[in-house]
């Protein structure tokens, strides 16, 4: 196998991994600070990319279109947790889905009333669009460019939970709700920050995927259930676990459709081969999941006790 | 109140024969009144909620009476119907044995994925029993020998025997309401025996269960498995139904759907699940004809269901009642 095939796909599983923690990151903090299981998560990523390829088409600069989908994102995201998400926190996990999936059937019509049901473009600044060079081997620059603004927010992101007096707070919440508010945290603000936050985190993954995926009504459903598998095997409610799932679910779901069906007609029969490769190559973070709450029931990283 | 529910307390799930019959002869009579009117396709339609009604009514033993949330209904929906489709596509002809093979193939599924997702609880089993649920969708997604996304159509109508042919809707409707009835039964008597007092007490404190001297989770896993049958003969009549299964039936918004019409319906209610399934898939058909963006119309009224009646339908029935 060539080697440059191999730093291909690692770059790629980053890619993914990084984007999946954008999504995840703000999931967790939800559902690990609230104890609320939002599925219109999703809706937010869709929501963040349809308001960037509209600010992109109308200002023509890709930075400008960015900015305006994390504010308008942010802003959707404080409206709604105020209006609705804030009387469900007490509810139960039932009452939750209930609400959060009506709200994905609504964001999805808004969003094709709006826009309309064919899927969008986004262009990537042109810049970008080309192949890079690095010592011999290509990757397209856009790619890079992902990989790079992932890095750097997931470093600013850990930094600030991890070291700033709000992240302690965030911390603080997660672990223990009803005592982080004992000893004098605000969460009732607190969370509409977290939720805009990571409403904003959302609203970058769209933008930049924009381009390499479809921008189209439903978007967010199957990437959700990605974020999802992303912070149960991280363990609901921490930053770290979140990291580290989203890499490795980045990391497993490349390198298994990359390199599994040529592993699997090696081993087997080529008839054979050719259906359970692609197919085993589909489950496979699926049954990495379920194997890590197998063996791990709370997760790789358990916040509480 | 009756003297029995005195005695036995509020867990008992009265009969009300007068108010059951009424029911069951009015949807029987259904068929001849739509016949009467001339619109055939309302009998397609009541098949349809008569059969979501038999599969949202097994996820509530789970979700409502045993309090497991199980994230991946729609597994054994597809199973069942997958299995219909395969069996008629190899020449099987009887509507007793496909649709026997439906049941046992969602039950065999819900005793490998119920195994091993009992080991977790709470948030943690909706999420491990949404991961199975994904990979049944996705494993049918690319397997060709399964039609991959494009699914496999029925050849022809499984028949029933005894001259009884499943191709007149009518008879279809009929059979799925006698099944659908049957189902409806068998779950009251399983709640009132000790089977399902043992599943409520595990639904309202699984340790003081277990400390008792329950066999946790056997009584769990078993209540799996039945549901798991339940939905995957649920399944193998929408494939009668439809004539064709696509790996749509398997994808996670199914099965939040069904959790939804649980949750709408009422969870823990004996009708939660069948009121759901009426209320959603009606009113779908209702904004369907008035505007194409319908979901969002549906949006709104699930919404108002959860701001507005905590504990569903069911639980707004019964507080209006006297």
């Amino acid at each position: 196998m060539p080697l440059t095939l191999i730093v291909e796909q690692l770059l790629n599983g980053l890619q993914l991994g990084l984007m999946l923690f954008l999504l995840a990151a703000g999931l967790t903090l939800v559902f690990g600070i609230m104890d609320m299981i939002n599925l219109a998560h999703g809706s937010l990523y869709m929501i963040g990319a349809y308001l960037a390829a509209s600010a992109i088409a109308a200002s023509g600069s890709f930075l400008v279109g960015v900015a305006v989908a994390i504010a308008g994102t942010a802003a959707i995201a404080v409206l709604l947790e105020m209006a609705i998400l804030r009387r469900l926190y007490r509810r139960s996990h039932l009452a939750q889905v209930l609400a959060t999936f009506a709200l994905i059937l609504i964001a999805n019509e808004a969003v094709r009333m709006v826009w309309g049901s064919q899927p969008i473009l986004l262009n990537m600044p042109p810049s970008l669009s080309g192949p890079i060079d690095i010592g011999g081997f290509t990757y397209p620059a856009y790619r890079l460019v992902v990989i790079a603004a992932g890095l750097a927010i997931a470093v600013l992101l850990y930094l600030l939970v991890a070291r700033t007096k709000i992240g302690m707070w965030v911390r603080a919440g997660a672990a223990d709700r009803e005592m982080a508010n004992v000893m004098g945290v605000n969460t009732t603000w607190l969370f509409t920050c977290v939720f805009a936050a990571g409403a904003a985190l959302c609203a970058v993954a769209g933008a930049l995927l924009g381009p390499l995926l479809a921008v189209q009504v439903g978007m967010g459903e199957n990437i959700l259930i990605l974020a999802f598998v992303v912070i149960v095997i991280g363990g609901i409610g921490s930053i770290r676990g979140a990291l580290i799932g989203a890499l490795l679910v980045g990391f497993v779901d490349t390198a298994g459709r990359a390199f599994l069906p040529q592993l699997f007609r090696s081993v087997f029969p080529e008839a054979v081969a050719a259906e359970t490769g692609p197919a085993v190559a589909a489950v496979l973070i699926y049954v990495l999941m379920a194997a890590v709450l197998y063996w791990r029931p709370s997760g790789l990283f358990p916040t509480r006790a | 109140m009756s003297r029995r529910d005195r005695v036995t307390g509020s867990l008992h799930i009265a009969l009300r024969p007068r108010l059951a019959l009424a029911g069951f002869a009015a949807l029987a009579l259904l068929p001849t009144i739509v016949q009467a009117l001339d619109q055939p396709f309302y009998i397609v339609l009541a098949t349809r909620i008569l059969i979501f009604a038999l599969i949202a009514t097994s996820l509530n033993l789970l979700i409502g009476f045993a309090g497991m949330v199980s994230f991946g209904h729609a597994a054994f929906v597809g199973t069942g119907a997958y299995a219909v489709a395969v069996l008629a596509r190899a020449g099987v002809e009887s509507a007793w044995i496909v649709w026997a093979a439906a049941a046992a193939a969602g039950s065999a599924l819900a005793l490998i994925i119920g195994a091993i997702s009992l080991r977790t609880r709470g948030v943690y089993f909706i999420m491990i029993t949404l991961a199975f649920a994904q990979m049944a969708y996705y494993l049918v997604l690319s397997l060709k020998a399964l039609g991959s996304d494009d699914g496999l159509t029925l050849p022809h109508r499984v028949t029933l025997g005894f001259g009884l042919r499943l191709n007149d809707d009518a008879t279809l409707y009929y059979s799925v309401l006698l099944l659908s009835a049957g189902g409806l039964l068998l779950l009251r008597r399983l709640l009132n025996a000790r089977l399902g007092r043992a599943l409520q007490g595990i639904r309202d404190n699984e340790t003081r269960m277990e400390a008792i001297g329950f066999p946790v989770y056997r009584l769990k896993l078993l209540a799996f498995v039945l549901a798991g049958a339940a939905g995957g003969l649920g399944g193998g009549l929408l494939a009668t139904l439809n004539g064709l299964v696509s790996p749509t039936l398997f994808h996670w918004t199914q099965s939040g759907l069904l959790m939804v019409m649980v949750i709408l319906g009422g969870a823990g209610h004996l009708l939660g699940g069948a009121f759901g399934a009426a209320v959603i898939l009606l009113s779908e058909e209702i904004f369907a004809e008035w505007t194409i963006h319908w979901p969002f119309g549906v949006g709104i009224v699930l919404l108002a269901v959860v701001l507005f009646a905590p504990s569903g339908l069911a639980g707004l029935l019964r507080r209006a009642r006297p």
